[in-house]
């Protein structure tokens, strides 16, 4: 019996991306903030136009009202992720071969975006590296914010100053991801598109190897 | 000169437009109008956060962040652990002088007279005679090499000592199950903490600074010292200390930082 076949991107997954992106923005610009009241590098002040919450306090507030919705939203989605087998499906297996042959295309500027159902080997490092970074992220965050009563955690990264500086590269490392998800995103605007109609339907995953769903009604479907 | 007529397509209509249209579908014109503005005021939302507008100071999205606020606190009273410790350090790391802070500059710091201060006692406390610094120095002394973490996030390590404030508590026969101990300070700052971390071993009635008397910016001739809690919750030249079940507030927390700030 044949399933019917579903969005690339199912409904859910579109909410908790969405609210993700809102509550990331929330935590990097209310970070910035707490961040230009006692500064790791002299150089490197955020200017207060590209932070939010005007003073100190309401940057505070912000970071710990958006850090529950960020938290409890990546838990919905790590379990989602986990449970419907879609990690399984569009992240693994990434093999260095492949990841070498598409960093060369795309130096080359000949990666392919015909098929957006598919991940190619950089986007499932990327992918797969920004989750983990996000969840050290996390824990960082809860180290410098309870430094006592998780001191075990607090020490795993070096005390309460390298924990900081911890959270303050995962930051960096976040941005960055964002700056390349949102340009590539743009130069194929219907990424943006399926993110927010679903996409085109693919069928659900027949064998439970992990084969990769494909496009319903094209030449390859089984 | 013939004057062009003012309408030269022959695609325009002679009679004016139809307005029986308009008339038939009022109601979903409406529709689209509430939709776009719907959308327009999310997107101005979403700019404004963006560009760091002073959205937070709109009183419904004030409201919303105060309450999170007061949901932290009680994250945070239920994820205190009132046995554990708070890492301790070796007297070779202790920085001397402590770091300043204040709500002014360390120039504006105004001496208290040691001869003349007094600590008065209020709230649900049975002894309220009030205590001289002679008094208080007959009190058993402990120390704590602890670090002080400010909400702004700097931090040093300091060599506290005086009486520890359960100790102190227990001695005026305070009312060790009420909710709150609130403390007035010389220079009109004012602060509470939750009982739980005023009962807490390291939470102390601090009197010395390396083991000579806190010099006066940083509280002579008395201060608190919690290891548990964020900078700011540590009041300098207390002047009074009030027990109480009615929430107390503190100088920065009625401006916005959160209540229980532990660490």
């Amino acid at each position: 019996m044949r399933m019917r076949s579903k969005p690339l991107h199912p409904w859910p997954l579109r909410v908790m991306h969405w609210i993700n992106a809102l509550a990331m923005l929330l935590m990097i610009g209310s970070g910035w903030k707490i961040y230009n009241d006692e500064v790791l590098f002299g150089w490197l002040h955020f200017p207060d136009w590209i932070t939010i919450g005007g003073e100190a306090q309401g940057a505070l507030q912000w970071h710990f009202f958006a850090m529950w919705v960020l938290m409890l939203n990546g838990l919905a989605y790590l379990a989602y992720g986990f449970a419907t087998g879609r990690f399984r499906r569009k992240f693994l297996p990434i093999r260095v071969t492949e990841f070498v042959a598409d960093v060369r295309d795309a130096l080359a500027l000949r990666l392919s975006h015909a098929d957006i159902t598919h991940y190619n080997a950089v986007q499932k490092l990327l992918y797969t590296g920004i989750i983990l970074v996000i969840v050290v992220q996390v824990l960082s965050g809860w180290a410098i914010w309870k430094p006592v009563q998780l001191s075990e955690l607090v020490t795993l990264f070096g005390g309460f100053q390298g924990g900081r500086l911890v959270h303050f590269l995962g930051m960096a490392a976040i941005v960055g991801f964002l700056v390349v998800h949102v340009a590539l995103a743009l130069i194929v605007p219907k990424t943006i598109g399926a993110m927010i109609t679903g996409g085109p339907k693919v069928d659900p995953p027949i064998d439970p190897d992990g084969q990769a769903p494909v496009i319903a009604n094209s030449p390859t479907a089984p | 000169m013939p004057i062009r007529s003012p309408s030269p397509s022959s695609f325009r209509p002679k009679t004016g437009v139809d307005q029986s249209v308009l008339e038939n579908n009022r109601e979903l014109l409406a529709d689209i109008g509430r939709r776009n503005i719907l959308r327009g005021s999310l997107s101005l939302g979403a700019l404004a956060m963006l560009t760091g507008c002073d959205v937070t100071s709109d009183s419904a999205v004030q409201s919303v962040l105060r309450r999170v606020s007061s949901f932290n606190d009680r994250f945070q009273e239920f994820m205190f652990r009132p046995n554990h410790l708070a890492p301790t350090y070796s007297e070779a790391e202790v920085v001397k002088p402590p770091r300043f802070n204040a709500y002014y500059d360390v120039n504006d710091v105004a001496p208290v007279d040691g001869a003349t201060w007094k600590l008065e006692l209020a709230g649900r406390i049975a002894d309220k005679a009030p205590w001289t610094v002679q008094r208080f120095m007959q009190l058993p002394e402990q120390e704590w090499i602890i670090r002080h973490i400010c909400v702004e996030g700097w931090d040093y390590i300091g060599q506290w000592s005086g009486v520890n404030l359960r100790t102190f508590l227990e001695t005026v026969g305070a009312d060790l199950k009420a909710k709150y101990v609130a403390f007035k300070c010389a220079d009109d700052y004012s602060g509470s903490i939750d009982m739980a971390t005023a009962l807490h071993a390291q939470t102390i009635l601090a009197t010395k600074y390396a083991r000579q008397p806190i010099t006066d910016p940083y509280g002579f001739p008395l201060r608190l010292r919690t290891a548990t809690k964020l900078g700011f919750k540590n009041p300098k030249w207390i002047t009074a200390i009030e027990v109480t079940n009615t929430y107390p507030g503190g100088y920065w927390e009625d401006r916005g930082f959160n209540w229980f700030a532990g660490l």
